[in-house]
């Protein structure tokens, strides 16, 4: 087999579906190079769309829902809802007079239900030992990488009303 | 690769047809022989001549294909269809000078001899030269066939069209290639009209 070919006059075609096996196989450099260039270009292409439809593309629109009355639950209380669809249950911590915090309850490691732990002050999964900070959802110990998404919670009248996900990164 | 030629000399076939059925025990393609077995003119003579594919330098067969299924090797053997490509459409069986590709019904594929290219590619004899008892398909040196009567030649004409191949042709010694023009060999008897009753 050859392994360097001078460029022949023939026109691509036959080059590209020679009858001769070993010819078939080979790649020149010539055409190495353009396929980098071209993937390259492509790749370049790609995440330059991908970057202007994010500055311009606005987040999913949530629904505005009234999860509980404020009055509902105690100081140390929690309340479970469905948010933002029936199957995506969120929890609801009354950790002060006049503050409520709101998360999914699903942990972001394995998605094992997190529940509130008063005495501990934090959010806990049972599964795997994994914490998170009641205040800002923030990993306290365990397993998982992520903070828990919070919910966006505006007071109207006397009901909390869920009006969106704050989706946070790694930290 | 490992110093033999393939050598075909119709004058020595005795008709045993061996290499058929040697040819038909290759694992490849095992049950069909892809030996072209002839009965020269069955009225006159009991002549007979096998012949295995003489692997074109510049395959017809390939050339024509439409699926890009045929491919020569780096030895020069041209290999039967690849299967994920062979579409059956006979191309190559129309092409071929010498009427060797054979289309398989069962696999929907052109199958040829490529040689016993297990054997051959592991320095080994094709089954058909092991198993001839004249030696008219012969697998040899070049040095033992200069010692034979007849003289080598792999060069063919089919009218004005050059054809030179791998696999070389026993000619009379004053002989350099072998000539054929296609329109010699045209029936030019008259048809019997069959009536449709």
């Amino acid at each position: 087999m050859k392994l360097f070919r001078q460029p022949s006059s023939e026109p691509l075609w036959r080059d590209e579906f020679s009858v001769f096996a070993a010819d078939e196989r080979y790649v020149s450099r010539r055409q190495f190079a353009k396929f980098l260039v071209l993937t390259s270009l492509a790749m370049f292409v790609g995440n330059l769309w991908i970057l202007v439809r994010s500055w311009f593309s606005r987040g999913p629109a949530y629904p505005a829902e009234t999860v509980a009355r404020l009055d509902e639950i105690p100081i140390g209380g929690v309340k479970l809802f469905p948010y933002p669809t029936p199957k995506e249950q969120c929890i609801l911590v009354r950790t002060g007079s006049n503050d409520y915090v709101a998360y999914s309850q699903k942990c972001t490691h394995l998605s094992c239900a997190v529940f509130y732990s008063g005495a501990k002050n934090r959010l806990e999964c049972p599964c795997h030992n994994g914490a998170f900070s009641v205040r800002d959802g923030s990993v306290l110990q365990g397993p998982p990488r992520r903070p828990l998404p919070r919910i966006r919670l505006e007071r109207r009248g006397d009901e909390l009303v869920a009006t969106g996900i704050h989706l946070r990164q790694e930290v | 690769m490992f110093g033999y030629e393939f050598y075909i000399d119709p004058s020595r076939c005795i008709g045993c047809q061996s290499c058929m059925k040697a040819c038909e025990e290759c694992e490849t393609h095992r049950g069909h022989s892809m030996i072209n077995f002839d009965f020269i003119d069955r009225e006159e003579t009991i002549a007979t001549a096998a012949y295995v594919c003489w692997h074109c330098d510049d395959p017809t067969c390939a050339e024509v294909c439409p699926a890009d299924a045929i491919k020569k090797g780096d030895d020069g053997v041209v290999h039967s269809s690849l299967k994920p490509r062979c579409i059956a459409c006979q191309n190559c069986v129309l092409a071929c000078p010498f009427g060797i590709p054979k289309i398989v019904p069962e696999y929907d594929q052109m199958l040829k001899c490529d040689m016993c290219y297990d054997r051959t590619s592991a320095g080994k004899r094709p089954m058909c030269a092991t198993v001839c008892p004249s030696q008219a398909l012969a697998y040899v040196r070049p040095e033992d066939v200069v010692q034979r009567r007849e003289k080598p030649t792999n060069v063919f004409y089919f009218g004005n069209q050059e054809v030179t191949t791998k696999v070389f042709m026993m000619v009379p010694e004053n002989q350099d290639s072998i000539s054929i023009d296609v329109a010699d060999y045209i029936w030019e008897g008259e048809y019997e009209a069959v009536s449709p009753a």
